[in-house]
Parts: C-alpha cells; structure tokens; sequence
C-alpha cells in the first residue's frame, strides 16, 4: 500500500518538474522563467521526496528525505529572490510586454 | 548569550540524530561534538531572540499556517502549468510595489518566501527601512499600492504577524 502511495507521489512529482522545465523553455523572459522554475521544481522535487519518504518509511533514507523537502522549501525560495535580485541590479530588462515597473522607478 | 547557545546546540544535536538515525554510543558522542561546534560557530547569527519562545499561541498560529502554505503551494503549481501549457501564454507580467508592517527579519524571510512560492507571484526586493516588497506579478491585476497589498499579502501577513513578532 506504502509502495503504491509512493509510487503516486513520485509521478505527480515528475510530470511538476516537467511543466517547470517546460516553463523554463516556453515563458519570455528571466523572471518569468524563475517563476515556472522554482514553483514547480520546489513542489515537484517535495513530492518526489515525499514518495521516497512513503516508500522506504522510517530508515535513514525515509528521513533524509524529509529533511530534504525543509530544507528545500526554505532554501528554494530564497535563489530565486536571489536571483530576481541581481538580474535586476545587473539591469536586464523585462519582457517588452510587461505592464509596469515600479522597482526601476524607485531605483531612480 | 548562553541561552541562544544551548538551544542551537540542542537543535543540531537533534537535527544529527535525526540525519544519520542511529543511536549508538559513537554516533552520540559525534552528534556532541558537531553540536558544540555549530553552537560555538554560529550562535549568534542563528537564534537573535530567544525569548521569542516563550508565548504558546505561537505554534498553534503556525500549525494554522503551515496547511494553509501547502495549499497555496499546490494551488500555484496547477496555476503555473495552466499558463505554461496553455498555447497562448496568458500572462500580463509586471514588477508592484506592496506595503508590509513587519519589522523582525525572520517574519520577513518567512512573508518572502510565502509570497515566492503563492501563486503568480516572486519577491523580488525587500525594503526593510521603508516597509516595501517589491514583487513581480505574473498576472498584474492592479498597479495601487494598497489594493496590491490588500490582494497579495493581506492574509498571510496577519498571520506572521502573530507567530514571529
């Protein structure tokens, strides 16, 4: 049963980090990008972990994966700030389309 | 401070058992050992405030957060791979402005990261002398200041702000 649960949670896990590389190749510019990239790759790789967790139970994998979904939601979130960030200061622009810009304004 | 000390070394004494989970008479004495050197390296960048353990309502404010933070999460996951796979990329992306009222660094970090992992939305600075977040929208549906903070962090915001100040 623990297997099977298991198994559920690594595939969801996998077709999230698909639409997250997807993202990565279909959205226009970096911060949209980071948007896919880090949504989906911090749930989809959680769940993937979720279902070792499921899979194994209570063995020194089973929890080193469950420390690995804390560390990876506190940590995931940050890079891409990171990022966002300095590409910013770096000063690449955003997508010609965007609506407005209130950081390069303030910048100012 | 001692106080910060002792909790950091029993968080990573806890947190080595925890990654090698066994409990033999070797291992504890490693666990120790890593525990007093994390607890001597780090102290005072880990724990600023100790006292902030001392109010119960705290935790029960977090289990109240914690679901809720897995729900937004998948919530953004379908929403992301709704715009990612749909053939005309429905996004209207911009950069707003929102105000924040919370001051201590950990309920910032916290606020950042929900914001970052909510759907359609990335922090993308932090203006802590002002009380500003600066965040890129995926879908902008208003550009005033107050209605973006109202939309996007209104509640999560009342929350932190009874578990960490």
């Amino acid at each position: 049963m623990n297997e099977i649960a298991g198994m559920v949670f690594i595939i969801i896990g996998l077709v999230f980090d698909f639409f997250g590389c997807l993202g990565l190749l279909r959205l226009p510019d970096v911060y949209n990008r980071l948007h896919a990239s880090i949504k989906c790759v911090t749930l989809g790789t959680s769940s993937i972990l979720f279902g070792l967790f499921l899979y194994k139970g209570f063995t020194p994998m089973g929890i080193k994966a469950l420390l690995c979904i804390l560390f990876l939601v506190l940590t995931a979130p940050v890079s891409a700030h990171v990022l966002s960030r300095s590409a910013h200061k770096a000063g690449v622009k955003l997508w010609e389309k965007s609506v407005c810009d209130e950081y390069e304004q303030d910048k100012k | 401070m001692v106080k910060n000390r002792i909790i950091l070394f029993i968080l990573a004494f806890l947190l080595w058992l925890l990654l090698s989970w066994s409990l033999s008479l070797k291992n504890l004495m490693l666990a120790v050992a890593i525990g007093a050197l994390i607890s001597w390296l780090a102290a005072d960048m880990f724990v600023g405030k100790s006292n902030v353990l001392n109010r119960p309502t705290r935790y029960l404010w977090f289990l109240y957060y914690v679901p809720l933070f897995i729900w937004e999460c998948i919530k953004a996951n379908v929403d992301g791979a709704y715009r990612v796979l749909h053939p005309d990329l429905p996004i209207k992306p911009g950069i707003v402005k929102v105000k924040t009222t919370l001051k201590s660094d950990t309920g910032l970090t916290f606020l950042a990261n929900t914001i970052t992992l909510k759907p359609g939305t990335m922090t993308v600075d932090i203006d802590k002398e002002k009380g500003l977040m600066y965040i890129h929208w995926v879908d902008v549906r208003t550009q005033d200041t107050d209605k973006a903070t109202k939309l996007l962090i209104g509640k999560f915001e009342n929350i932190l702000k009874r578990i960490f100040e």
